[in-house]
């Protein structure tokens, strides 16, 4: 061990995920997909399993024991999120059913609450849909109007033009991705807290892709909320965060209503929660929520520092092999960029190049990645998308590389 | 690497995807249909003029795609031209039925030709996620034929 750099077993870690030994069309799975949902470890699968088995029940309701146990489990989950993001307290926690569920509490209830008609939300060209639909609705249903920070060239987040487009003070909230899930792009977040706090606006980070592959420290980064999902995260479907400063989420009224969420109800009126629980309707996910530790618990004691190393050394290793590749066009050139990468070939549609690659075993996804914004911006219709994950290898990035090369001969 | 995909995409489907026939608008056309597929994005418009007789006298299409959904659209629209419109629709359903199951249905009876035509399209079978592909210009054709004015959807 060199410098402190922790050990990263790449071939130890994928025997931790049953379903990458799998064949298809009886070739080795080369399952570059990541970034729309990670494979899931056995401890994470064993957690699940044997929360099923041993401590089920509903939570915050029964006076029994299995009861207790299941929220003591469900809280021990809220508690490693908070730890995961560094969080000033767990009650600034709130789990939702994903990142798109968790953005779309903040439009409806901070959206129609705090902000004012007249006011303005600002997005980037890059967001996933997730990130920018709630916008537009909270827009048409409650006048807001909507800004879109332009993105350059080379897929960065152009930071005059975010700048300008605060300048007149009407932006109540930006909402910007803490890296992009087509171009791979990592966005200065701290730069960008700072210049939206300097014209008194707050900042929620779409971190579904950044948190998977970065450190998050939401106390470092000075955002206002942060928002990541549990699947991507190498945890089950299901189960989204928000992370909101205390203050904040005090001050929003709850979105949706039901059980759970309230302190007092009467035939005609009803007393919310204290936080997070007064944003909780309803029985949670409660199993995922257990998964969803096993998956902290699992990429922490990698170490997120050994995963990012890891991932700057596929990323290195794909640019040099993709830019390789014969009239392959990379969509974006970001100088800080994660385990991304959507390609196009000319002569060749985005399906029938996700096609030929699954054909040989490999899995990417085609299309659009809910960013047609994005598409429409760098005049493309259409990409596939290889993302990787902590199991990725060099190996990989190499056969898919001469995939390519074949498929653009294929295609002539 | 990728040899045995030659069976779907044969030449013929390459060639048609690279330089679809009657790949323009029709100006005055008696029908039109616009056809979409979301999860793929793939978009087309297709328009339909009629003989006085009712027989589809030229079928014309534009739109945006991977290789079969272009060549799909092509060979439909040299296929249909000259048909009654119960022949093109009969031939909108076996070619649907071609699609998924990779059989034609009543390939012995008539219109065996045209279907033998578009056999090359028969491989998409095995690729489910491909079929949708093949058959949104027959539901855009179908769109079109009834002149609802709704956009067809191969969802």
């Amino acid at each position: 061990m060199d410098g402190g750099t922790p050990v990263f077993d790449v071939a130890r870690i994928r025997q931790d995920f049953p379903i990458l030994s799998q064949k298809v069309r009886g070739k080795d799975l080369v399952f570059l997909d990541s970034g729309a949902s990670a494979q899931k470890p056995r401890q994470v699968i064993g957690a699940m399993t044997r929360m099923m088995e041993t401590a089920y029940a509903n939570v915050h309701r029964g006076a029994y024991h299995l009861s207790e146990a299941a929220t003591e489990a469900y809280e021990a989950a809220r508690r490693a999120v908070a730890g995961f993001l560094n969080a000033a307290t767990e009650r600034e926690v709130v789990f939702t059913n994903s990142s798109t569920a968790a953005i779309n509490l903040v439009a409806h209830s901070y959206g129609r609450s705090v902000l004012r008609p007249g006011q303005a939300v600002l997005v980037s060209e890059m967001e996933h849909h997730a990130n920018f639909v709630p916008w537009l609705m909270l827009r048409d249903s409650h006048g807001i109007e909507l800004r879109v920070c332009r993105v350059t060239d080379d897929g960065e987040l152009d930071l005059a033009d975010l700048e300008a487009k605060l300048a007149d003070g009407k932006v109540g909230l930006a909402a910007i991705t803490h890296m992009s899930n087509v171009l791979g792009t990592v966005t200065p977040a701290e730069r960008i807290a700072r210049i939206v706090h300097a014209h008194s606006a707050k900042l929620l980070l779409d971190g579904s892709q950044a948190a998977v592959h970065r450190r998050v420290d939401v106390q470092a980064l000075d955002c206002d909320f942060y928002v990541f999902t549990g699947h991507k995260l190498y945890g089950p479907t299901g189960i989204g965060v928000l992370w909101a400063r205390l203050d904040l989420l005090e001050r929003m009224p709850p979105f949706l209503g039901g059980g759970d969420m309230i302190e007092e109800v009467t035939l005609d009126s009803y007393r919310p929660a204290p936080v997070p629980a007064k944003f909780e309707a309803g029985t949670p996910p409660i199993i995922e929520a257990v998964g969803l530790h096993a998956a902290i618990d699992y990429v922490q004691n990698i170490g997120m520092a050994a995963i990012e190393a890891h991932e700057r050394r596929l990323v290195d290793h794909a640019m040099r092999k993709l830019s390789a590749v014969e009239g392959l066009r990379l969509l974006g050139n970001a100088q800080d960029r994660g385990g991304v990468f959507a390609v196009s070939l000319p002569n060749a549609h985005s399906h029938d190049l996700a096609t030929l690659l699954d054909r040989v075993g490999i899995a990417v996804r085609s299309g659009r990645h809910c960013a047609e914004p994005l598409h429409t911006r760098f005049e493309i219709e259409s990409t596939c998308r290889a993302s990787f994950g902590l199991y990725t290898t060099e190996g990989e990035i190499d056969y898919l590389a001469e995939a390519l090369d074949k498929a653009r001969e294929f295609f002539g | 690497m990728f040899d045995d995909l030659r069976d779907l995409y044969q030449e013929v489907i390459l060639d048609h995807g690279r330089k679809p026939r009657n790949f323009r608008r029709l100006e005055e056309a008696d029908r039109e249909g616009r056809g979409d597929n979301p999860m793929c994005g793939d978009r087309m418009q297709l328009w339909v003029k009629l003989a006085p007789d009712g027989r589809l006298d030229d079928v014309a299409f534009q739109g945006k795609g991977c290789a079969i959904s272009m060549a799909s659209a092509s060979l439909m629209t040299e296929t249909v031209r000259g048909k009654t419109q119960e022949e093109a629709r009969e031939l909108s359903d076996r070619f649907r039925a071609l699609a998924t199951t990779g059989t034609c249905p009543d390939c012995g009876a008539a219109l065996a030709d045209e279907m033998e035509r578009l056999q090359v399209l028969g491989g998409v079978s095995e690729f489910p996620s491909r079929v949708k592909c093949a058959t949104l210009a027959w539901h855009t054709l179908n769109a079109a034929l009834d002149n609802t004015g709704k956009e067809a959807s191969s969802e």
